[in-house]
């Protein structure tokens, strides 16, 4: 499995691991393709009574074929959710958030592009980012923004990529912006037109 | 004092130039002839007359055009500018410290009136009269951060202070040395940082930000930065690099005189009191090697820092490709001779 | 001792508000304004006879829309460095003091949805200008207020007719309790705590508001942890060569003061850091009562807060 390197970039986030937060009152769990691995353990770790103030939401992305939805509904009967999709399983996490309180801890798990946009969606809520328990599970793959035109490319594995938007070869820095949930790619020949270096598969 | 606002350009023709007075102030950075990383904070205190720091704000011959290439940016990129909405007390804040400022260090331009909350503001070398409530956000044309910021020479960001922590969370960038508000708005002060070489592992960010967060009401500081810009082109934002990253290529032995200007930043920091924010004002000067070198001094110290530059930190700032060519250009001036002491030109 | 950025104020006035608590009205001399302030903000008063031997911080509790000049509310302790006594016994309407810039290290969260403000006794004083400056930017939030209701607490009808149904009143000489539980577990996503008052109330908050899983980002508090008093000590500065004794009442940041030197300093409550000097060594034990160093480096002995701890012991020698 791949694992992130520490960064010697301070923009990037630091995933410190999936573990309860004693005495909160509610734990909502947010969970995307292997990330389901992640859950699984920490629900390995709880008792019933962290289990019955537990609600999951799942989306299995690229990991369907591994069926880890069933194992987490096992565990959770009744409140674990799987959706179809990313876009899906954020439209339920805000209505959840819409309805949590300070005692509700929220948790997630999956590839660092899903991470951002629960981390996001979660700031738009009142929480503070670095109170949210996070575990990178899966792919390597980047959410790049192109700084010019500002649109997002998903799921970036090269060093460099051409925008899906505007056509320019970005290279992929590496500084991380948490409001956007993603990197930030820069054109890489503005000073030479057409002297792009090769793509390097750099984010498994 | 009778100084005369130049109609001149930063960008298609660049007709910018310094007076011969404008480079005689200029914030020359260097105070030796080798270069060294510092953090070189100093008290924000009131410097000679006619010098740059002679007032809180500094307003000089390119106001009235920067002004209007600030209006051009922003028209066609108003993600330059951003608030969170949390801020909105900073930018009042901001008002008040600028408006202040102004209207006390240069009444010959610009004038404030204070009833209570109902302030009069005059600024006669935009024309600009405006009366408006304090604290009400309706009665000016412009968010207050962004209403006074289009009448401010400098690029402006506004810290909020928490979680031991400051985070840029407001700011206006027209003129920036290649970086992005749109992107880095909402980042703490080690995060936005980030892209720096070597600071990180010298501590000197840790350093920077507990003196920072400890800074206090009516005792700001200030520090120099620098970097270089072909042609007299005050947006060079990433947003922007396609259209000038060709310029650097550009730059030739005979035309580096011309070409190549020394881009100093005089970065002032202030407690704001109803926010407890704290307002980062980044300053930009320009001046080209040729202007430059009317003070021979200048420029046997600025070849001679050109050439003790580490590589990374030449390649942060994005003179690899035409560092050579400033030194060559500036070998002229070397004799081999000592430089005095201090940053003033001979 | 006078600071060259101090405010020199005069006392305007002094009113009884509540048992053993005078409110006190400073104004610049100079007959300005002084600078604004937000809510939260303390300052600190040089105090004691000969032109300010020790220096306190109080908080501001007047309006920040004051623009004449600041308060500041004593309730009169038994500490035995005597600032609440100095103020109460010894200060009258018309003589001069030396006062600091204000400091604010307990803001406003800007970013909270909502703000729960808890205070006991004469901790309400940063509440009285925050929720002014909360209720003036229509910021959602809810003050509630532990004391001692036989002797008329202090400010309890300005706040109780300025706040309305925000205002929540628990006489704890009548055995009401703020229940804490009910209250923390209820309150909506975003919500930031404030606390204030005795170190009893504090610890029972920030306690009660872990246990049921509250980020401690969003959580704030202020103790007013006044330097406790100890055995005299010598210090030695090892860059002047300079020896200063500091006596039993006295701080070591005030003892280098008096001594001429004008080490760093801001909070004067052992919170900011701002006063860290390193240590080059220390005969006896250090008595670090700050809440900035951590563990391991109180434990490391490299460095003291000059305004709160001190040495048990002989000397101490500083890099300084």
């Amino acid at each position: 499995m791949p694992t992130i390197p520490p960064s010697p970039y301070k923009s990037r986030p630091v995933y410190t691991g999936l573990s309860w937060v004693a005495g909160a009152r509610r734990h909502l769990i947010a969970a995307e393709g292997e990330g389901a691995l992640a859950a699984l353990d920490l629900l390995a770790a709880a008792d019933a009574d962290i289990k019955s103030r537990t609600t999951l939401l799942y989306t299995p992305g690229g990991s369907k074929p591994q069926g880890h939805g069933a194992k987490l509904a096992a565990l959770l009967p009744g409140e674990a959710h799987e959706f179809p999709s990313i876009e899906t399983l954020l439209f339920r996490l805000n209505v959840e958030l819409t309805r949590a309180n300070m005692s509700t801890r929220l948790y997630t798990t999956g590839t660092e592009g899903f991470l951002g946009r629960v981390v996001a969606l979660a700031q738009s809520h009142g929480i503070n980012p670095m109170s949210v328990v996070t575990e990178h599970r899966g792919s390597l793959a980047r959410r790049v923004q192109c700084v010019h035109c500002k649109g997002f490319i998903e799921g970036v594995t090269t060093s460099i990529v051409p925008c899906s938007h505007c056509g320019i070869s970005l290279f992929v820095r590496d500084h991380y912006s948490r409001r956007l949930g993603a990197f930030q790619g820069v054109i890489v020949d503005a000073e030479v037109p057409g002297d792009v270096p090769a793509a390097e598969e750099a984010y498994p | 004092m009778s100084l005369a606002f130049r109609d001149e350009t930063f960008r298609d023709d660049f007709t910018f130039y310094n007076s011969p007075a404008a480079i005689r102030r200029f914030p020359f950075p260097f105070d030796r002839d080798e270069y060294m990383y510092s953090v070189n904070i100093e008290p924000h205190v009131k410097g000679p007359v006619g010098s740059v720091v002679e007032f809180p704000i500094d307003i000089d011959e390119h106001y009235v055009a920067e002004m209007k290439e600030r209006a051009l940016v922003l028209q066609q990129d108003p993600l330059r500018c951003q608030s969170l909405p949390h801020m909105i007390t900073a930018e009042w804040d901001l008002v008040e410290l600028l408006m202040t400022s102004m209207a006390e260090s240069y009444p010959q331009w610009f004038s404030l009136t204070r009833d209570g909350d109902r302030w009069h503001w005059i600024n006669r070398p935009l024309e600009i009269d405006q009366k408006f409530t304090f604290g009400d956000v309706a009665t000016l044309p412009y968010p207050p951060m962004e209403y006074i910021t289009r009448q401010c020479q400098g690029d402006f960001s506004l810290l909020d202070q928490r979680e031991d922590n400051l985070w840029m969370d407001a700011g206006i960038a027209t003129t920036q040395a290649d970086w992005s508000l749109d992107f880095d708005i909402g980042m703490n002060f080690m995060e936005w940082h980030a892209p720096v070489p070597f600071a990180h592992q010298m501590g000197v960010f840790e350093r920077a930000l507990k003196y920072l967060l400890n800074l206090q009401l009516g005792r700001p500081v200030r520090r120099l930065n620098w970097t270089m810009t072909i042609n007299p082109r005050l947006d060079t934002s990433p947003e922007q690099y396609p259209h000038w990253g060709k310029d650097r290529t550009q730059v030739t032995p005979e035309n580096a005189g011309q070409k190549v200007h020394l881009r100093v930043e005089l970065q002032g920091l202030w407690r704001l009191p109803r926010s407890n924010a704290i307002v980062f004002s980044i300053r930009g000067y320009l001046a080209s090697l040729q202007e430059l070198s009317t003070s021979p001094k200048w420029a046997r110290r600025l070849s001679r820092i050109l050439k003790s530059l580490p590589d990374e930190i030449a390649d942060y700032k994005g003179l690899t490709r035409h560092r050579p060519l400033s030194i060559a250009w500036l070998s002229r001036f070397e004799d081999g001779s000592p430089t005095t002491p201090g940053c003033g030109p001979d | 001792m006078i600071h060259a950025h101090d405010i020199r104020v005069r006392v305007t006035a002094i009113e009884d508000v509540a048992a053993r608590t005078k409110r006190f009205r400073f104004e610049p001399v100079d007959g300005g304004s002084p600078p604004l302030f937000a809510g939260g903000a303390h300052i600190t008063v040089a105090l004691g006879d000969d032109d300010g031997a020790i220096r306190n911080p109080y908080t501001l509790s007047g309006s920040p829309q004051d623009r004449g000049g600041y308060e500041i509310t004593v309730l009169r302790t038994t500490d035995s460095r005597g600032g609440s006594a100095f103020l109460h016994e010894q200060v009258r309407v018309g003589q001069e003091l030396s006062i600091s810039a204000p400091i604010n290290l307990f803001p406003i969260n800007f970013l909270a949805r909502r703000h729960l403000l808890i205070a006991g006794g004469i901790g309400i004083t940063p509440f009285l200008s925050m929720t002014e400056q909360l209720a003036d930017l229509g910021q959602n939030f809810e003050l509630h207020y532990a004391m001692t209701c036989s002797g008329a607490a202090p400010y309890e009808a300005q706040l109780r007719s300025r706040l309305g149904r925000r205002f929540h009143r628990y006489c704890s000489d009548r055995g009401e309790r703020i229940d804490l539980e009910t209250l923390l577990a209820g309150q909506p996503l975003g919500t930031h705590l404030y606390v204030c008052g005795p170190e009893r109330l504090i610890d029972a908050t920030i306690a009660m508001a872990t246990s049921l899983g509250w980020p401690s980002e969003n959580i704030h508090f202020e103790r007013f942890a006044g330097p406790p008093p100890g055995d005299p000590f010598t210090v030695r500065l090892a860059k002047s060569g300079q020896t200063v004794t500091v006596g039993q009442h006295q701080t070591l940041l005030e003892a280098l003061e008096r001594a001429g030197v004008e080490p760093p300093s801001l909070c004067r409550g052992g919170a900011c850091g701002q006063c860290e000097l390193p240590v080059l060594s220390a005969e006896g034990e250090l008595l670090h009562y700050d809440h900035f160093l951590s563990e391991e480096a109180r434990a490391a002995g490299h460095s003291i807060m000059t305004c709160v701890s001190r040495l048990k012991g002989r000397e101490l020698v500083l890099d300084f």
